[in-house]
């Protein structure tokens, strides 16, 4: 029990129980401390100067980025086939072959011709799931739209 | 901002040999105000360089080379390899330990290689690969990532970067020889594999020869072997 003597030590008047009775500027000199020790705890770079005579300068190890070097597998003469798969994806691209890439794709169906095909594709699936009703309001669009009427339908086989 | 600041006094000296402690000072010139629009030029300091404070100094002995728009580097002769991240070496199995393998390449110390790292491993999937089996890997910090497949001698590393540039010349001279592949460590160490053994030998004596030989003298060589008098 504390009589009027016994003085109270700082953490004892921190605690919960004790601060209930302070009034309100008490509570925020008392906070205020607290602060000032916590943040003065705290390390910081004493360092402006340096701040400002940033370069954007990166330090590199490698020589692999300055002299451009390659893929480490090679393979001549066709001898490792996945070899030279992985080395024309993984090298760094030459600026004249870049170009040639995109449009030389001979035995390959070209975006242009997948695009085509889809483009039917997505027309004949929709018909095939598509109600009686609205399968007939399709027809008759098609109808109005397309040749006409009276000449024969016959089977018209796809140009591969 | 290059045509005046210590980025034009680099270029002045690009080609010529530098000595560890010349050093080339920030300007005022040099720095970057963040309210400027402009896009600012990444710079690079290279192999050699280092920055330390408002100066970049020379550490190595060598050639200063350039690289657009900003890259600067010293290019000199090595023989000891230094792990580098981000670097693919040739390393030898030296022990497997709990989900590691421990790999030598030629360092000081030994590189770390998980087992999960090589294609299609699982924990139950361990991968088939034994002790003294070669390894061709990537740096990730000082550990090793990915890695393929398994012989070697060494070269210098002179020699690897000349192999690995964009055009090497000694590339489509081994190009002309006969079907073959190889494997480029960065530490030095190179693996051949050819149609027969014999093959294989010739092209492993040919590196290692052709190192300190001049174009001509190599592409005689070449040539020889070629015509099969070796």
């Amino acid at each position: 029990m504390a009589g009027d003597g016994v003085k109270l030590s700082k953490n004892l008047l921190r605690m919960k129980f004790m601060q209930r009775g302070l009034d309100a500027e008490t509570k925020k000199q008392l906070e205020e401390d607290e602060r000032r020790i916590i943040s003065d705890e705290h390390w910081y770079l004493d360092l402006p100067e340096l701040c400002t005579k940033e370069t954007l300068l990166v330090e590199e190890e490698s020589f692999v980025p300055c002299e451009d070097l390659q893929f480490g597998r090679i393979s001549f003469k066709g001898f490792n086939p996945e070899v030279e798969k992985l080395m024309t994806l993984l090298n760094p691209k030459d600026e004249d072959e870049e170009e040639m890439d995109v449009s030389r794709m001979q035995t390959d169906v070209t975006d242009e011709e997948m695009a085509l095909r889809y483009e039917s594709l997505v027309g004949s699936m929709k018909k095939k799931f598509a109600k009686k009703r609205e399968r007939a309001a399709m027809d008759q669009n098609d109808i109005n739209h397309g040749m006409d009427p009276e000449k024969k339908r016959t089977f018209l086989k796809p140009q591969d | 901002m290059s045509t005046t600041g210590m980025f034009a006094v680099l270029k002045e000296k690009v080609g010529q040999v530098l000595v560890p402690g010349d050093e080339f000072c920030f300007d005022a010139e040099d720095t970057i105000s963040l309210s400027e629009s402009a896009k600012p030029e990444r710079a690079v300091c290279g192999p050699g360089l280092r920055r330390t404070g408002d100066r970049l100094v020379v550490m190595k002995s060598g050639v200063l080379r350039h690289k657009a728009p900003l890259t600067f580097w010293i290019e000199s002769q090595q023989k000891r390899y230094v792990a580098t991240k981000g670097e693919t070496v040739i390393g030898i199995v030296t022990a497997r330990g709990g989900d590691v393998f421990r790999v030598d390449f030629g360092g000081s110390e030994l590189a770390s290689l998980s087992y999960l790292a090589f294609e299609g491993a699982t924990k139950r999937n361990r991968p088939n690969v034994q002790v003294g089996d070669l390894v061709f890997a990537q740096f990730l910090i000082a550990n090793k990532t990915w890695s393929l497949s398994w012989c070697a001698s060494t070269v210098s590393l002179g020699l690897v970067r000349r192999l690995l540039a964009p055009k090497s010349d000694i590339r489509s001279d081994l190009e002309q020889l006969f079907p073959c592949e190889l494997v480029v460590g960065m530490n030095g160490r190179v693996w051949v594999r050819a149609s027969s053994v014999q093959q294989t030998l010739i092209v492993a004596n040919l590196l290692q020869s052709c190192d300190t030989m001049t174009t001509q003298q190599r592409q005689q060589l070449f040539r020889k072997v070629q015509q099969g008098a070796l």
